[in-house]
């Protein structure tokens, strides 16, 4: 056998394009990768071949009516972008939600956030070679589609939320199919866990990989579960409470789940999965809590039209979306469209992370690393 | 971790830097910021910063967020920040007025790497500079455009590499034809 050569030696790389449309990347981003073997000295990212501009499309439109394009901001949970951006605008015009509208938010965000995990988990197992919990995965995020479905009218860019409440009300088969479904979601965490979550060789593959300390995690500005994968314990929804989840979380004895590094450094892609996994959890607790307070508000009063809409200043909103804490920014300058907005999604931060940690990687657990930061190209783009 | 109120914040970076950091606007519920917010000179951006983050009882750790946003009729680009503490858990906006002319900011890389790809967002978008950025390229739009499209008074390029950027409806394309051949649909 001849003795094996490294670049390292004879200053020798090869530069491979991985992308844009790589069935690993989870949507069109293309990076490109400097490698020595199978080890990378650098994976560069090129973004943008999603970029729709829908900043700019924000100050063509009226505030209403730019809501169906948040739903593209990130189509794998748009109930929240959907949120922040309606959130963000309530501030700058100075509108209260009446309280229906902010519980039909919270139970409609919880659900999609639970549809979002299905999608981040059971392709991250994919991703990595376990086929299995995908379509496992994909049969509850069905039963998320069909209630949400049911809810607003359809199954992916919801446009549910409005400027000042939501669009429509619950009914009372909805709440007992949503109910049907908590009671069914339960168990089935229990046998995910045991599919794949504790499996030998799952843990084996993502423990020590990738590991992100807390304080890098924090400078690279890493938002939401990957944010406590690495034990921060930081929940906007607990932190800075937002559409009455301060009167449901302590209810349900809420405690940010953070990682702990159970299976090797803290903030490895294990944690970052396994937060996930809680996070599924939380969000069943938070749906029942929320259809049992929603009882006492009055039927049919989840939304105040807002009237003349022509705000001045400027705002921000924080959401915690599946992606973690969305961040909008709008100006307004007295007229009926937005002068400027911003999104500042999850996706966005935790790409710019990777050109520095894919160094040193293998190339597999880039597409490892890529998973388990739940990146959606979408949502890097805009 | 003690919550700082904005004012204090405010208070605590003009100390520091004196007439450098202006204009503190406390949030108000309508017409003006609903955050609070104060301004400071664009060359003192990244000291500003650096104090902001390092300073024990600010402690921004988090740079949330940066925007530009361009305003034509005051000849001004401003970059503004949103900074959040996980320490103390308050948070800032700070925004830099720089001339659109010459729209140059300090880079604040060194201080979040998370800047990183917010300045080549802004970069892109905006045109606006970041002095000392390691990496400033367009980032979302492809390398050879021409122009910032969220600048005010950008233009689009008729075609960009041989590709219209819009196109008559194919309705109006209908009307011209029918026009053409004298056909009428109603007989």
């Amino acid at each position: 056998m001849s003795e094996l050569i490294f670049a390292s030696e004879t200053g020798e790389e090869m530069t491979l394009n991985m992308g844009p449309q790589h069935p690993s990347t989870h949507g069109v981003i293309r990076f490109i990768v400097k490698t020595d073997g199978e080890i990378m000295s650098e994976a560069v990212p090129d973004v943008g071949y999603l970029h729709r501009a829908i900043e700019s499309i924000a100050e063509k439109c009226t505030y209403e009516g730019f809501m169906p394009y948040t739903d593209r901001v990130d189509y794998v949970a748009a109930m929240t972008a959907n949120h922040v951006w309606a959130a963000a605008v309530e501030k700058l015009g100075g509108l209260e939600v009446p309280p229906r509208g902010h519980y039909l938010r919270v139970i409609s965000d919880e659900l999609s956030r639970i549809g979002s995990h299905c999608i981040a988990l059971g392709a991250m197992a994919m991703d990595i070679g376990a086929i299995t919990p995908f379509p496992y995965c994909l049969r509850e995020r069905e039963y998320v589609n069909d209630l949400i479905e049911e809810l607003c009218g359809a199954r992916l860019t919801y446009n549910y939320h409005r400027v000042g409440g939501v669009g429509w009300d619950l009914t009372d088969k909805w709440v007992d199919k949503v109910l049907r479904f908590c009671d069914h979601f339960e168990p089935v965490i229990e046998e995910f866990n045991r599919l794949i979550t504790y499996n030998e060789v799952f843990i084996k593959r993502l423990a020590n990989l990738a590991a992100i300390p807390g304080a890098d995690a924090i400078s690279w500005g890493l938002v939401g579960a990957n944010l406590r994968a690495s034990g921060v314990k930081f929940d906007v929804r607990a932190d800075i409470p937002y559409s009455l989840y301060d009167r449901i979380l302590p209810k349900i004895g809420w405690d940010t789940p953070v990682g702990k590094g159970e299976m090797g450094a803290v903030g490895d892609s294990w944690d970052r999965f396994w937060v996930r996994v809680e996070e599924w959890r939380w969000s069943v607790k938070i749906i029942r809590e929320a259809l049992e307070q929603i009882k006492e508000t009055p039927k049919g009063e989840f939304w105040i039209h807002p009237k003349k809409l022509k705000p001045k200043g400027d705002a921000t909103a924080r959401v915690e979306a599946a992606r973690g804490d969305m961040h909008c920014y709008v100006v307004g300058d007295g007229t009926a469209n937005a002068y400027r907005a911003h999104f500042r999604t999850g996706s966005w931060n935790a790409m710019g992370l990777i050109r520095e940690k894919s160094k040193g990687l293998m190339v597999a657990d880039l597409v490892a690393l890529i998973a388990s930061l739940d990146i959606v190209a979408p949502e890097i783009d805009r | 971790m003690s919550r700082l109120d904005s004012r204090a914040i405010f208070d605590a970076a003009a100390g520091r830097f004196g007439d450098a950091v202006y204009d503190f606007q406390p949030g108000v519920p309508k017409d003006g910021p609903r955050d609070s917010c104060f301004k400071v000179k664009p060359d003192k951006v990244r000291d500003l910063m650096t104090f902001l983050r390092d300073d024990s009882a600010l402690r921004f750790d988090f740079l949330q967020s940066l925007t530009g946003v361009d305003w034509p009729k005051l000849n001004v680009l401003q970059s503004v920040y949103h900074l959040y503490s996980y320490s103390h858990r308050h948070e800032i906006c700070v925004k830099a007025d720089s001339p659109r002319d010459k729209p140059v900011v300090p880079s604040v890389v060194s201080v979040w790497k998370t800047a990183d790809w917010l300045e080549r967002e802004q970069f892109d978008l905006l045109g606006i500079v970041y002095d000392g950025h390691p990496d400033l390229r367009r980032i979302l739009m492809p390398d050879d455009w021409v122009g910032y499209p969220l600048r005010k008074d950008y233009k689009e390029a008729k075609e960009y590499r041989g590709m219209p950027t819009s196109r008559p409806s194919p309705l109006d394309l209908l009307l011209v034809y029918d026009k053409a051949h004298k056909t009428d649909v109603m007989q």
